[in-house]
């Protein structure tokens, strides 16, 4: 398919702003724009069925199943589209005054309420961007937390499991930290000798999802919270996975003392292709000081943004975070109310529904009741017939279905990483099972047709490992290799790494 | 619940293939000790129209800019959104798909990321653009992070007419990185190059912005040489839509440009999600943060688009990564080039030009002391209002005008300054209105 570039023609344009009878204005020589951007010059017809084009070359959980373990892919209901799109939401300045925004301010606080009492902890900030910069915001808190004690210079390590995402080890890296990794256990439970060993007073604290990547509930939790708690050092959840507890079993009950929550995974904002998110952080009271500003406030009647917190870390985004988000978050929540545990049981019971009618088809590393979510291998298939999880993954497209989280937790070979969600029917569910089961069977009969799949898709097998290699991040117009064809070049490399999660 | 698809009977069949009699025991590997053993906390569930109710009344309370006329900006603009943002947003194979981890369910995004990072790089005239970051103040940490590994050095620079959220944010990242921060005062609402010269020795980066926080236009090409000249590497943090008007970044030497992109395809929503942008010379690529696309060849040759250079990133390099990001604000992004496509090149020209006449029509108007006379704008510039500008701002509220942001929140010593910003969507007869209502609130 073209580019919007390779439909662009000089002269032509989609829209006009106003322009009043007022005279221009010299920009100084040195400041002014010479030559043009060359941006599309398209008009809107040919613009709307550009981007429709694109987007039927697309696949998101509107399309059909989207098990992508680790990113809950539930179905995003239309109303928080609606009331995300009230004027009063919409058209509203960040920096307008205090009294302008109430409603707006209202609806954060409430939210902060409903986070904490969902999380069993005393305050709440909105502001992190996402789940990642909720986690580098958890491990700046513990280094405010540190330094206020006196303690910084001693407590230099962050604990991480081996089977954590990795954005765990990075924002460890980026908070300034030294990352030291604790082992799973054969039940699939952080390994409590080795967790002992590694704790002492260098710890700052550990950095821990629970359920795990694996899909299991640790059922050492309250050992490991002492272990840590007793050292002085302090528990951070990663709440990547939230949605297989709320309501069931609360972070702050568990010990930890600093939690980020996915609005975008466990609170239905729509992945966007890739974002929008948000990633509030709950905290235990001792920590409340140390939280971004401003922090928004109830004062009787009224909520306002307060800025001094003197032992404040400062601001990790801009304003008060990403506050669309925050408005489809409350919307989805109220839908429930106190029945959130509904959402939490219904994606369990799926998971280990699908888990259930597929352990004898695949490998199964843990062979436990589990959570939200789960993970098979591949790892007979590749033994016996020669295909991989990458394999499986392409060849579940021409099925209809979104591949699961692959090669993912590194503790698992061949991993296929499964999350249903609590949104998907039954018989959706079956028909992924037949899917699944199929593709097993065809390992052993036809493994090329899967090696080269997908078959059905818009493109074949793409080639990741020349993508990397020759490095063509943007059109290049006239200098652009592809407005010759390259049709001779066969492609297909994929790179075994992670994908999803 | 109807966000849920099971049946009774459909549960009691799932749970036998489970072999569990209840849904309680699917949690019996959570000790006694943690589960929860109450109803959480929460309002009573509302029904659809019930939460469209609620949410509208909470919506009420707010003054958006339709409720009052507003010169509010200072890095958010109520700048017009075309129709056809909402259009394609609205489709649901981009609004409810993720990161495109798997390429050819995603050719889609990914394409369309593609064209973002032309339409950025063309803009900003840079080589490489990376998918999005969070917002404009992130982008700013990133760009110390990627300077600092570049150039080995630990201290950044940052011009004090950048925005001021931005140097909070970058002030917040910087202990974790390693990094010392230094902020160079301004001369007359701009930076001098020979102060900021003399503040790059031995600095990882130095970031400016054009146009500045004050709306003024930097001595951007002379700032950039400056920061050069000490082995700095200059970051322009830029405004997309000035970009038809202003030189690109690219163009004077700059080795990254950033900025925030509400401006361009976002609404103002009280501060996001919006998208930040990250562009770079291409002997930076390596070390830039966050997902990039690439063009490929599928089995059969016909060209297609991945993630690429992923060996930058968390999910494969960890606690070596250039970044932690993974969810970015691709939507946004999308709407950004969706928006950009809408104006086409003559387009932005023109919006360029609409803001800088009104804005100069509006000084002349105003007829107020500037806050920095004599200093080309851009979009924005302030006023001395001559008395708290607090005060002014509330009673020009009263008469339903917003003038503007009263930069002495920030800035000590300008408490009688507003800074007053003026999009397309402000017409000659509007700035009338604030010249008619400041006239009688301002002394």
């Amino acid at each position: 398919m073209k580019l919007i570039y390779e439909k662009s023609k000089a002269g032509r344009r989609a829209g006009s702003l106003p322009r009043y009878d007022l005279p221009n204005v010299e920009v100084p020589e040195d400041l002014r724009r010479t030559a043009a951007p060359r941006l599309p010059e398209i008009s809107e017809p040919e613009l709307v069925r550009h981007f429709t084009a694109l987007a039927d070359r697309n696949f998101g959980v509107d399309t059909g199943f989207y098990p992508l373990g680790s990113c809950t892919m539930k179905h995003n209901p239309r109303v928080n589209e609606r009331v995300v799109n009230l004027p009063g939401f919409r058209d509203l300045h960040p920096y307008q005054e205090e009294d302008g925004a109430q409603g707006a301010l209202e609806l954060m606080w409430r939210l902060q309420e409903i986070l904490a009492e969902v999380c069993g902890l005393h305050a709440v900030s909105l502001q992190p961007a996402a789940g990642s910069q909720g986690e580098l915001t958890g491990l700046m808190l513990m280094r405010a937390y540190f330094a206020d004690r006196g303690e910084a210079d001693e407590r230099r390590v962050v604990i991480t499991a081996d089977t954590a995402h990795g954005t765990n080890p990075a924002s460890v890296a980026m908070a300034g930290y030294e990352l030291q990794k604790v082992e799973t256990d054969d039940r699939g439970n952080l390994d409590l000798d080795d967790l002992r060993a590694k704790v002492d007073g260098r710890t700052a604290g550990l950095m821990l999802t629970n359920p795990s990547t694996l899909g299991l509930f640790d059922e050492h939790i309250t050992e490991v919270s002492e272990i840590f708690h007793d050292a002085g050092a302090l528990l951070y959840y990663d709440g990547a996975n939230l949605n297989a507890v709320c309501g069931i079993s609360r972070p702050g009950d568990m010990g930890f003392d600093i939690v980020h929550i996915n609005l975008h995974k466990t609170f239905s904002q729509p992945h966007g292709g890739g974002g929008p998110g948000g990633g509030p952080i709950a905290v235990r009271d001792m920590l409340e000081p140390f939280l971004p500003v401003p922090a928004v406030v109830r004062d009787g009647d009224a909520f306002r943004l307060d800025h001094d917190r003197p032992k404040s870390i400062g601001k990790v985004r801009g304003f008060g975070g990403p506050f669309g988000v925050f408005v489809r978050s409350y919307a989805y929540i109220r839908a429930y109310g106190p029945a959130l545990r509904e959402m939490s049981e219904a994606a369990v019971l799926n998971a280990n529904y699908l888990l259930a009618r597929l352990k004898d088809v695949y490998d199964l590393p843990f062979d436990r009741l589990c959570m939200h979510e789960f993970v098979l291998s591949a790892s007979n298939l590749k033994r016996e017939h020669g295909v991989t999880a990458l394999d499986v993954a392409k060849r579940l497209m021409d099925h209809g279905f979104h591949p699961p989280t692959i090669y993912f937790p590194l503790i698992v070979p061949e991993a296929l990483m499964i999350e249903p969600t609590e949104t998907e029917a039954k018989e959706t569910l079956d028909e992924f099972v037949e899917a699944m089961r199929a593709i097993a069977a065809e390992a052993a009969t036809d493994p090329q047709t899967i090696k080269d799949a997908p078959h059905r898709r818009p493109v074949r097998r793409l080639d990741e490992v020349k993508a990397a290699k020759r490095a063509v991040v943007k059109f290049g117009f006239e200098e652009h290799p592809d407005l010759a064809p390259v049709k001779s070049e066969a492609g297909g490399e994929a790179i075994e790494a992670a994908k999803g999660a | 619940m109807s966000h849920l698809s099971l049946t009774d009977a459909d549960r009691e069949a799932m749970l036998a293939a489970v072999g569990v009699a209840s849904v309680e025991e699917l949690f019996r590997d959570i000790p006694e000790g943690v589960r929860f053993g109450r109803d959480l906390d929460i309002d009573p569930a509302l029904s659809e129209p019930e939460i469209v109710a609620h949410l509208t009344e909470l919506a009420e309370r707010n003054v958006d800019t339709g409720k009052e006329l507003s010169f509010l900006g200072g890095g958010i603009y109520d700048h017009y959104v075309p129709a056809v943002v909402d259009a394609v947003l609205a489709r649901g194979e981009f609004l409810t798909a993720y990161t495109p981890y798997q390429p050819e369910m995603s050719q889609g995004v990914l394409q369309a990321i593609f064209e973002y990072q032309t339409a950025i790089c063309e803009l900003t005239g840079m080589d490489v653009s990376n998918a999005s970051g969070y917002d404009g103040t992130t982008v700013a940490a990133d760009a110390c992070f990627v300077a600092k590994h570049a150039t080995g050095r630990s201290k950044v620079v940052l011009c004090e007419t950048v925005h001021p959220q931005v140097r909070q944010v970058v002030k917040t990242y910087a202990p974790g990185f390693g990094l010392e921060v230094v902020e160079v005062a301004h001369d007359g609402g701009v930076t001098d190059p020979d102060e900021l010269g003399k503040a790059s020795a031995d600095a990882a980066c130095v970031i400016f912005q054009q146009p500045n926080f004050f709306g003024c236009l930097e001595p951007a090409p002379d700032l950039a040489s400056a920061a050069n000249e000490a082995g700095a590497l200059p970051v322009a943090h830029v405004d997309l839509v000035s970009l038809g008007v202003l030189e690109p970044p690219g163009a004077y030497g700059c080795a990254l440009a950033i900025g925030e992109g509400q401006g361009a395809g976002n609404f103002q929503s009280y501060g996001g999600p919006h998208y930040g942008f990250l562009a770079a010379r291409s002997d930076l690529v390596r070390r830039m943060p966050g997902r990039i696309v690439g063009e490929t060849t599928d089995l059969e040759g016909e060209r297609g688009y991945v993630l690429t250079l992923q060996t930058r990133e968390q999910h494969i390099r960890r606690e070596k990564a250039t970044s932690n990001i993974t969810t970015n604000q691709t939507l946004l992004a999308l709407a950004g080039l969706v928006h950009l496509s809408w104006l086409g090149p003559q387009g932005l020209r023109e919006q360029g030009e609409t803001c800088m006449a009104l804005g100069e029509y509006a000084k002349e108007r105003l007829g107020l002391p500037l806050v920095f006379p004599d200093r080309t704008t851009f979009k924005e510039f302030a006023v001395h209002v001559g008395r708290s500008a607090t005060d002014v701002i509330r009673d020009a509220r009263a008469q339903g005008v917003h003038p503007g942001y009263a930069l002495g929140r920030d800035y000590p010593g300008l408490d009688d300054a507003v800074l007053v910003a003026v999009t397309e969507k402000r017409t000659p007869e509007d700035i009338d209105r604030l010249a008619e209502v400041l006239g009688e609130v301002a002394r």
